[in-house]
């Protein structure tokens, strides 16, 4: 039920952002969702792509650093609550969020919720046995292009 | 010699005699001092007396000054390796004072004085405030550092010694120092040229015009600095813009000073010897020609030193001085023959650059020394690639990471360092020597 993420380490200057997006543009390689996360001096860019492997591929043989991190993505209704029903329940268990991220997508007004744990494995069966909707990285593209 | 009442304020201080020497009987007080110095060295220091019995050297061979040349030379190194107390040529007992500062690998080296030695090292600095024309009755701000460095505590004591009144209000606090400088009506100000800059931009900001103030000439150094910064220093403060040449090893500030001719530093050549070499090759230079400046002390009892390498290069000028002293003068120091680096007065190797990154990340991270000048102060910024080992997708993490070096930096230089995390292979490689230090501090 995890999804791979790729971190990508940038310096904080112009065209940093655009010179790595370009390469996956050029390898044909479609951002389903992106975060970035930023500092004084540096960013962190974070991307969910299908083909992870392949984009740490080409990134790296750009000298790009990149980690690839486990996330989870949670499908939620997109309507006012939707996270907050998500976050009672990370609340009620005590699980600590080091950050997260969303974005809607397809025509059913879902939203997907990323985020990242410490304790991955721990955390799913925690959100699952309380209902929560944790999807898998074959159900998050299969609704994200229909 | 000491000062009267009734010579007080006049423009010679009776100190500055021995600055006026015949130059014969300063030979001969040279090579005599020489003599007792080999053979002291050679009586109570290991390392000496070793180098000396290798070479089959007797210190009675001693016949003439040019004789030096065939002393072995003294490193850095020597003081590293015999830390804390091992050239020490004196008792304990006899010692009433040690000063340290750092060495490249972060131990420090150490030096020591009897009270004889701080008597001469006071009276070369009364001859340095004197050459620069002060005197008696003059306001003395010592901005320089109180504490292990050499600089606060030589000034503090010398400009005590002129008759001055001495203001230790040590380095650091900008506004503070621009109030006392204006509210105590100061004359005369030491401290390292590049804090000086800042000081008067500081002045500016507040709507100081130091210009204005009473204060007339600086004693300025423990860093190389150029003519450029001396006309941009004079012209915005008002004042004459002294350079005074010294270090630790040799006693501290006062080994050399320019006088009102501005043109070159005399050396206190009657207890410091002179000698400019060839760095490549050893050799001599004849005078006028660029080398590397090496030292003998010629009076000092704790820890005597004999043909010290200093790394730094510059010349013997050739030819008498229009001040009317017969002390040799040398050029004002413009580069060193090693990678030391003198950032605000501190020095700054970059081995001990890389100690500290080593100790934070494990290996040695590709990494590079940016030096600028911002508002007449050095800046130093350490840039560092960002390696996978260390990389970690939360900014905290990696803010953390930045936190630690900065603190192994400041630790390991102790001066405080702007650290830069940069990608990976973002810092130009080069074959051969790794250029690791670009600086672009330019006149301000």
């Amino acid at each position: 039920m995890r999804i791979h993420q790729l971190s990508l380490f940038l310096e904080n200057r112009p065209s940093q952002l655009r010179t790595v997006c370009k390469l996956l543009a050029d390898a044909g390689i479609n951002l389903m969702a992106l975060s970035l996360a930023d500092s004084e001096q540096f960013g962190i860019l974070r991307l969910i792509v299908r083909d992870w492997q392949r984009a740490k591929f080409i990134l790296e043989g750009a000298n790009c650093l990149v980690k690839v991190t486990e996330v989870v993505a949670i499908e939620v209704p997109d309507r006012p609550g939707g996270l907050d029903e998500v976050l009672a329940v990370i609340e009620r268990h005590e699980i600590n969020i080091e950050y997260m991220y969303a974005f809607t997508f397809g025509l059913e007004r879902k939203a997907a919720l990323i985020f990242r744990f410490d304790n991955v494995d721990e955390v799913i069966s925690k959100l699952q046995s309380s209902g929560i909707n944790v999807v898998g990285r074959v159900e998050l593209f299969e609704r994200a292009e229909t | 010699m000491i000062e009267y009442s009734n010579d007080a304020p006049s423009s010679f201080h009776p100190a500055s005699a021995a600055d006026y020497l015949p130059i014969p009987q300063l030979r001969e007080l040279q090579l005599h001092r020489l003599k007792a110095t080999v053979r002291r060295a050679y009586d109570h220091v290991s390392l000496f007396r070793e180098r000396l019995d290798e070479r089959g050297i007797s210190p009675d061979e001693i016949e003439s000054l040019r004789d030096i040349v065939n002393l072995p030379f003294n490193e850095k190194n020597d003081l590293r390796v015999t830390y804390p107390f091992g050239l020490f040529a004196s008792d304990m007992q006899e010692i009433v004072r040690l000063h340290a500062s750092s060495g490249t690998t972060g131990k420090p080296i150490v030096v020591a004085y009897t009270a004889e030695d701080l008597q001469v090292w006071t009276t070369v600095m009364v001859r340095s405030f004197a050459a620069c024309g002060l005197h008696r009755g003059d306001i003395i701000q010592n901005a320089y550092g109180y504490g292990l460095f050499t600089g606060g505590l030589g000034a503090h004591y010398g400009a005590e010694a002129l008759g001055a009144t001495v203001i230790p209000i040590s380095g650091g606090n900008t506004d503070r120092q621009i109030a006392i400088l204006q509210d105590f009506g100061v004359t005369a100000i030491c401290c390292t040229p590049s804090y000086f800059v800042h000081l008067l931009e500081r002045a500016e900001e507040l709507g100081v015009r130091i210009m204005d103030l009473p204060l007339r000439a600086g004693v300025f150094g423990a860093e190389p600095w150029s003519e450029g910064m001396r006309q941009h220093i004079e012209a915005g403060g008002g004042l004459k813009a002294y350079d005074i040449y010294g270090l630790s090893e040799i006693t501290g500030p006062g080994v050399a000073i320019e006088c009102a001719c501005q043109d070159g530093l005399h050396v206190f050549e009657d207890h410091f010897y002179p000698e400019i070499v060839d760095p490549q090759y050893n050799k001599p230079c004849p005078d006028g020609v660029e080398g590397e400046l090496v030292l003998t002390t010629l009076s000092k009892h704790a820890m005597p030193i004999i043909r010290y390498r200093t790394h730094d290069i510059t010349a013997l000028l050739p030819g008498p001085c229009a001040c009317g002293r017969t002390l040799r003068r040398i050029r004002r120091i413009g580069r060193r023959s090693d990678d030391m680096m003198v950032i605000r007065g501190v020095n700054v190797f970059p081995a001990q650059v890389e100690a500290a990154l080593l100790l934070v990340e494990g290996t040695l991270p590709h990494y590079q020394i940016l030096l600028t000048r911002k508002k007449g102060l050095d800046q130093i910024e350490v840039q560092v690639e960002v390696t996978p080992e260390v990389f970690s997708d939360q900014v905290r993490a990696l803010e953390n990471l930045q936190a630690k070096l900065a603190d192994s930096l400041e630790h390991t230089l102790g001066l405080r360092v702007r650290v830069r995390l940069v990608e990976p292979r973002s810092i130009p490689r080069s074959e051969g020597k790794a250029k690791r230090v670009i600086d672009r501090r330019k006149d301000p």
